[in-house]
């Protein structure tokens, strides 16, 4: 086995990521990124607020997140050829994420096929023994023509 | 036996309005998406009006998928406590005047599975939501979303809710 060199996958990813309009409404913030694992986190903000008495941010808000982490993933992985969509994602909620505190997501891609990257994502806040919600979703792996 | 006179129709159509947007409007992250619900009787399409910021992919360009996401959940909890309010202001037992509409319980998300069927184009985007189940602690909710063609769906989710414990009537 080699060591895992820097593909130029990864820093176009981060380029890529650190692009989208949506990430940066949401105030996301690329943290690591390579070979197939990505790690994004989002400060708290009050206009993310889906309940209005807790002021515990919306669901959607963390899909977003868990999304954007997860499809960093692969794009940062060695066999993507670069661009990739959600086919399907799943989120399970665990916890209210606390207010007041960032969220941080770690995604990883787990096996990639020809077509098909699948990908496992974990969100936190500051308790790290006690993840927020939990993801897996399918991606596609575009090899264009 | 006598039945009780139907109320006037603005009387009925301001409760239910006011009823719809406490719902909405009680919540930071439907306005910072933009997201508005339109209703007939008590059937509910949520509108996604299109904005640069929910772009995901600049190059295509697409609906970033958690914003798709988002909007699809949104639908699916709204759905979930209007029919909560609906039997609140409506139902049989119901004895609600225009000025004392009760506070909305929000449902908890559980799990949200969504299947991305085709990219989300720079447009509006529309969705409705069918409570398949809902019992005294779970519900179960079906979320449908289209763009220009109502039977060219781009996204479709299912989701499981924990419903708000009700407070004894009293």
């Amino acid at each position: 086995m080699t060591d895992s060199v820097p593909k130029d996958t990864t820093k176009l990813a981060r380029q890529f990521i650190e692009a989208i309009p949506y990430a940066r409404e949401l105030g996301m913030n690329l943290e690591e990124i390579s070979d197939g694992r990505a790690v994004i986190s989002m400060a708290y903000n009050k206009d993310l607020i889906g309940d209005p008495e807790s002021g515990v941010i919306h669901g959607g808000a963390v899909s977003a997140l868990m999304d954007t982490c997860a499809g960093a993933a692969v794009m940062s992985h060695p066999e993507t050829p670069f661009s990739t969509a959600t086919l399907d994602l799943r989120i399970d909620y665990m916890r209210s994420a606390t207010p007041g505190h960032a969220i941080t997501a770690i995604a990883e891609c787990y096996h990639v096929t020809r077509t098909v990257a699948f990908v496992r994502a974990t969100t936190l806040d500051e308790d790290t023994d006690r993840p927020v919600a939990t993801a897996t979703g399918t991606f596609t792996i575009s090899r264009g023509k | 036996m006598m039945r009780k006179r139907p109320e006037p129709v603005q009387v009925i159509k301001q409760r239910r309005d006011a009823a719809l947007s406490s719902l909405v409007s009680g919540v930071p992250f439907i306005r910072f998406l933009g997201v508005q619900i339109d209703r007939r009787g008590d059937e509910l399409t949520a509108v996604l009006p299109y904005d640069d910021k929910l772009i995901g992919n600049p190059m295509l360009p697409a609906l970033h998928g958690g914003a798709t996401a988002a909007f699809l959940e949104i639908t699916a909890i709204m759905e979930l406590a209007w029919a909560g309010l609906w039997d609140d202001i409506e139902g049989a037992d119901a004895d609600v005047h225009n000025d004392d509409i009760p506070t909305p319980r929000m449902p908890k998300t559980i799990d949200f599975t969504v299947d991305y069927l085709r990219s989300g184009l720079p447009r509006d985007a529309y969705a409705r939501a069918k409570v398949n189940r809902s019992g005294r602690r779970y519900a179960s909710v079906h979320v449908e979303a289209w763009q220009d063609n109502r039977s060219r769906l781009f996204a479709q989710a299912t989701g499981h809710f924990l419903m708000p414990s009700r407070e004894p009537k009293g």
